[in-house]
């Protein structure tokens, strides 16, 4: 039985490749306060919230029976990299027994990255190729359901139904299966998101998210920022979503910029990569500045090196661009109301420009 | 007389304010919340009252502070907004044309830029203590002088101990070193306001252009040497505006006059006897996902006001509004021409 970390929605995800891959596999519970606490625990104090909270996360599954745990790797100069093999050994440590499977990125070498899945699953590499491929479309489905609730949210007339209508929508693609099931699934989840009541006329406020990938797509770390901001009539969009990042291509066709794009935006500022999301993170607020958003908030958990550099460059793009910057840096001892009183007084910054603006 | 009511309930300091209809105080209180908000704000309602020499009829009542929400129920607040924006709305109405409000209260301290009256940005620290006035609170306890008269010591002082302010328990080893090796008490007092005033520089307003007029307030503005350490500082005048320590409730209550103005309806207040209602608040663990949150319900005579405390908003009570992008006065009866 595997098991993999819970982030946003790649349950669904990985959930619908390992059925093809016909692989057992139980996702963790969902993640909460005891998962936090458990991760807590057995990481280093100083190494980041996504390490604390995948820990956290094998735990619970590992108490549940799971024996095989899945994790990505990776190369560069963030920490991630090295993720699944410190935790196969502060999990050992701590006295689990188990298999763990670490899927490289296909840039570190093909074998490394379709070797793991041959071994899991028991398939070739054609048959592994094949299942991807028909697999991805539904991937990206999931996101664009996504980016498609972020933009209707805020405009919605009764507070929580775009968040229902996005959970309808994603079950009607999580029965998909065939290209043109998918394809019908995907129209019809746009339906539903596009059929929720709604005044378009009304003045919303647009806030772009940019930051460590793993705080933009958990809901429970980023205290749910896309539904608070939305609830309250503001349209929010998110610079990073799951397939573009996953996927084998660096054109991120759901966000729409490419990662030679973004790093030919960056340049004036940053010429070459810091790891993580540290050069798209001031690549996307500089995009989000020229196409006249109201403000961006930027968040990354605390030791996050990447977005760290990010976050002091950033203090000049947003003065020259002139665009404002609401930076929250997370980690387990982040206080929600803290962060619900910077939101809103961001909020009454963001509007009271617009209205200067005006008059 | 009608008035505007507001209401900030902070860690250290439960605050009430009245303001005629011109934004002028009419009563200002300040109690301690020592952890009892809503105790506070019943006794801050009750010596509010009594204070008044005429009565007033309250049109409209804003609520900020970190127990914003509670007291909002508790008073029944027509606006409910967090401090940041109340504290800048009552810098620009008591020290026209600030452009830096430097705020530091019991647990918190915030740095706020304005550019003709519209907030452009801020900072706020809640995490470490050594920049906020239970740090003074605290070393002025060991030093055995009554914080009210820490600024009158401070102001004496020709130079100060250069004391390490980055962490309070640091600061504290530093200090009683300072005081082993024999500097007098005047500069070991103003040592300590430039330790926090070189903790809060560092901490909230690097970066930020520093432009006049500076306003300070909060109830650490209370202390002269406070003011003396950010002038020497910023070499800057510093503006301690005649209310500073109730600042909080006089925004909120701007906050709702302009609310009542934009959106004219009868106001929620429930009245000075709400003093005397038995409140009462209960927690529940939820139950109904895996995040099991603790629900927390505000009772009066066991009927709910307001739930909340979940993570999905099941429980809650709406109290969530949207950001309002109208200009001021476009729905406004009075300034129609």
């Amino acid at each position: 039985m595997l098991t993999f970390p819970q982030m946003g929605n790649l349950e669904r995800l990985l959930g619908d490749i390992l059925e093809r891959l016909e692989v057992e596999y139980m996702p963790p519970p969902k993640t909460t306060a005891k998962t936090l606490a458990l991760g807590t625990k057995h990481a280093p104090e100083f190494s980041c919230l996504p390490l604390k909270i995948n820990i956290g996360n094998f735990i619970e599954a590992l108490d549940a029976g799971v024996d095989t745990l899945l994790m990505a790797g990776g190369k560069g100069p963030c920490r991630f990299g090295y993720y699944a093999e410190l935790e196969e050994r502060i999990l050992k440590d701590a006295g689990y027994d188990f298999k763990m499977v670490t899927v490289e990125p296909p840039s570190m070498g093909f074998a490394r990255f379709v070797g793991p899945i041959k071994r899991v699953s028991g398939k070739s590499t054609r048959q592994i190729w094949k299942i991807l491929r028909a697999s991805f479309p539904k991937c990206r489905g999931f996101d664009f359901l996504e980016k498609k609730a972020l933009e209707t949210r805020c405009f919605e007339l009764k507070i929580g139904d775009t968040t229902k209508a996005l959970k309808k929508a994603m079950d009607i693609l999580s029965e998909a299966n065939t290209p043109v099931e998918i394809k019908e699934a995907i129209d019809a989840g746009l339906n539903v998101i596009d059929s929720v009541p709604c005044d378009k006329d009304r003045l919303v406020l647009k806030v772009g998210f940019v930051g460590e990938f793993y705080i933009l797509l958990e809901p429970f770390v980023n205290f749910d920022v896309e539904e608070w901001l939305g609830n309250r009539g503001v349209m929010v969009d998110r610079s990073v979503y799951i397939t573009d990042w996953i996927g084998p291509s660096a054109k991120n066709p759901v966000a729409g910029t490419s990662d030679a794009e973004l790093a030919e935006i960056a340049k004036p500022y940053l010429g070459h990569t810091v790891g993580g999301e540290g050069l798209p993170s001031i690549a996307h607020t500089m995009l989000y500045a020229r196409e006249g958003f109201d403000g961006v908030i930027h968040m990354f958990p605390f030791t996050c090196m990447p977005d760290t550099i990010a976050k002091a460059i950033l203090g000049r793009v947003g003065k020259d661009l002139d665009i404002p910057i609401l930076h929250f840096t997370i980690d387990e001892q982040t206080g929600k109301a803290g962060v619900a009183t910077r939101l809103e007084a961001f909020l009454d910054l963001l509007a009271g420009r617009r209205r200067a603006l005006v008059n | 007389m009608q008035g505007y009511l507001g209401v900030d309930v902070g860690s250290v300091s439960t605050n009430l304010v009245i303001l005629d209809e011109v934004g002028q105080v009419v009563e200002s209180v300040y109690v301690r919340t020592q952890g009892q908000p809503i105790v506070a704000v019943q006794e801050g309602l009750q010596q509010l009252e009594a204070g008044l020499n005429q009565a007033v009829d309250i049109i409209g009542v804003g609520t900020t502070g970190s127990a914003r929400h509670l007291s909002g129920v508790i008073v029944g607040a027509d606006i409910v907004k967090n401090e940041i924006t109340a504290h800048a709305v009552a810098a620009s109405q008591e020290v026209p044309g600030v452009q830096v409000v430097l705020e530091i209260g019991g647990q918190d301290s915030k740095i706020i830029l304005l550019d003709n009256g519209v907030v452009v940005d801020f900072a706020m620290n809640t995490v470490c203590a050594a920049g906020t006035g239970s740090f003074l609170d605290h070393q002025s306890a060991r030093l055995g002088i009554p914080i009210e008269d820490f600024g009158k010591h401070a102001l004496k002082a020709e130079d100060g101990a250069m004391i390490a302010g980055r962490c309070s328990v640091f600061a504290e080893s530093d200090m009683i070193h300072k005081q082993q090796v024999g500097y007098g008490l005047e500069d070991i007092v103003f040592g300590l306001c430039q330790a926090l005033v070189r903790n809060y520089l560092n901490n909230l307003a690097k970066g930020k252009d520093i432009k006049t007029p500076i306003a300070f307030q909060g109830g650490v503005a209370s202390n002269s040497g406070m003011k003396r350490a950010f002038e020497e500082a910023l070499k800057e005048e510093i503006h301690v505006p005649k209310h500073h320590a109730v600042m909080g409730a006089i925004g909120a209550a701007i906050l709702a006059k302009e609310e009542m103005l934009l959106d004219p309806r009868p106001t929620a207040f429930r009245g000075f006897a709400t003093a005397k209602l038995d409140y009462r608040t209960a927690s529940f663990a939820c139950g109904g996902c895996e995040n099991n949150c603790e629900i927390i319900k505000i009772l009066v005579d066991d009927k709910v006001l307001a739930r909340w405390g979940g993570r999905c908003g099941k429980w809650e009570v709406d109290h969530i509004r949207r950001q309002n992008l109208q200009p001021v006065g476009a729905n406004c009866s009075t300034c129609e021409e």
